[in-house]
């Protein structure tokens, strides 16, 4: 299996796209902080790069290099090898190498200016970000054959978890405001780890007051530990549930 | 070796596959011969589990392949239409292949083909500037190249010029005297004279007879392959 991995990784390197997006986050995070003296509004600005630019790059990218790799996957059929391996070897290449370049592009500059709880945090919740992205363009991948309409899904899935999800939460908020709706706002979080990312990072920064009472609910569950542990598992089942669908998927397509 | 009972195959509404059973024998050299979309193609991606029958099973050497995939170390394939990552180049597929079968292969590497196909002077080109033919004689030269038991080959001399599709024909008699088991669909019947002992004919998706080219010649008195085959398909309807 490592074997595979490194073949998909030389593979992705020998591709300049990754290396232009390391640069693209490193150029970033590097001016955002040389720009602000103040290292919070630096990670202010950094957060919405971590949570609308990383998940657009990482499931358009991962989807279009599924398709790619069909040959690749054909050829390693046929082979003495197990289908599970070459799935998650394909997986865990792609994976490696955004987070490689996700980590080199935004943790260092955070790391060097901004070492705080608030800034390893931003850079687990972007780390984990990219692998839930990767795992669900995996999904959207193998479940439709034709490159574009795959292509088009991944687009459109990208849409729902930056954009209208949010859209959808606030119209539930007004339509139901007669009722104590906090703790199913709670739950509701939980269907999009964008927005689980988003609630980690903004409590950590101590802004949650602006957010009024569902700020002080949010801050009364994700600020315990248990709380804590319960966000990182729902972020960690966000990760392991796309790639196992995808495997089941894939473990009985025919090639 | 390979036993294949029932096998049916549906892609949406058609039936590729229609209760197919065959059974295979080490020494054999077995003729699959049908029309355009009889499902040729698709028995042998069931054989080798890049389809997975709907219904029936496959074993290979007394073992169900479904879910087993170590039996594919004995077979060595040659597609019929060879895709390869395209950037990779003759030499890095070559060597990847080497790399990924090295741990469940330990015997002597055939490279005989690699030398006879003039492969050692294009390693550096890359698959997608590949010719039909010139990726057909890679195709070959891997399916050749852990000296497998068994050969599956998907219209081998389709695309590749006349002295390379010789050079892949006394292969072919060469490894078939060693007591392999090989699988050739073609349609090219009159090559297939010297090669062949059985012949399997398939029909949309259904498996008309599986019978030895002696049999055949016998039952129809005729000698050449083709003619042979034609008597017999005038039989039938």
């Amino acid at each position: 299996m490592i074997k595979i991995i490194k073949y998909v990784m030389a593979d992705i390197l020998r591709n300049k796209i990754i290396i232009a997006y390391t640069i693209f986050l490193l150029v970033i995070g590097m001016s955002v902080f040389n720009l602000e003296d103040n290292t919070t509004k630096g990670l202010l600005s950094l957060l919405n790069i971590v949570l609308i630019v990383v998940p657009l790059v990482c499931i358009i990218f991962s989807t279009i290099y599924v398709y790619n790799s069909a040959e690749f996957v054909e050829l390693l059929v046929s082979q003495p090898l197990q289908r599970k391996h070459i799935w998650l070897s394909l997986f865990c290449g792609i994976a490696l190498a955004l987070v490689l370049a996700f980590f080199i592009g935004i943790g260092l500059p955070v790391l060097l200016y901004s070492f705080s709880a608030t800034g390893i945090i931003l850079v687990a919740v972007g780390l984990m970000l990219t692998v839930i992205f990767v795992a669900i363009a995996m999904l959207a991948a193998v479940k439709t054959r034709d490159k574009a309409k795959g292509i088009g899904i991944a687009v459109l899935l990208w849409l729902y978890f930056s954009l209208l999800f949010d859209g959808l939460i606030l119209f539930i908020l007004f339509q139901f405001s007669d009722y104590p709706l906090e703790n199913f706002m709670l739950f509701l979080s939980t269907l999009n780890p964008v927005d689980i990312g988003r609630i980690f990072i903004l409590l950590k920064m101590d802004v949650s007051a602006l957010m009024g009472y569902t700020g002080a609910i949010f801050q009364n569950f994700f600020g315990t530990l248990p709380g804590m542990i319960t966000a990182t598992i729902v972020m960690l089942l966000w990760m392991v549930l796309p790639l196992y669908f995808s495997l089941r998927i894939f473990n009985r397509k025919d090639l | 070796m390979i036993i294949a009972t029932n096998v049916t195959k549906k892609f949406g509404r058609l039936t590729v596959l229609n209760n197919v059973s065959v059974n295979c024998n080490k020494g054999e050299c077995i003729a699959l011969i049908g029309p355009n979309g009889s499902g040729k193609t698709t028995l042998v991606k069931s054989i080798l589990g890049m389809v997975v029958p709907d219904s029936g099973f496959i074993t290979f050497n007394g073992q169900n392949i479904l879910h087993n995939w170590a039996y594919r170390e004995h077979i060595g394939y040659m597609p019929q239409i060879g895709r390869y990552p395209e950037n990779m180049t003759i030499g890095h597929v070559i060597a990847m292949m080497k790399d990924i079968r090295k741990s469940n292969h330990n015997g002597p590497l055939d490279e005989e083909l690699i030398e006879q196909f003039d492969i050692p002077n294009m390693l550096n080109k890359r698959m997608r500037t590949l010719s039909g033919g010139t990726t057909q004689r890679v195709s070959a030269a891997l399916a050749f190249l852990f000296n497998p038991d068994v050969l599956i080959l998907d219209e081998p001399t389709a695309g590749l010029d006349p002295v390379a599709s010789e050079l892949l024909k006394e292969k072919i008699i060469k490894e078939k005297q060693k007591g392999k088991l090989i699988l050739i669909t073609s349609h090219i019947l009159s090559e297939l004279d010297d090669l062949v002992t059985q012949v399997i004919y398939m029909q949309d998706g259904n498996l008309l007879f599986h019978k030895s080219l002696e049999h055949l010649q016998n039952d129809t008195g005729e000698k050449k392959l083709s003619r042979v085959i034609a008597s017999v398909m005038r039989n039938q309807s």
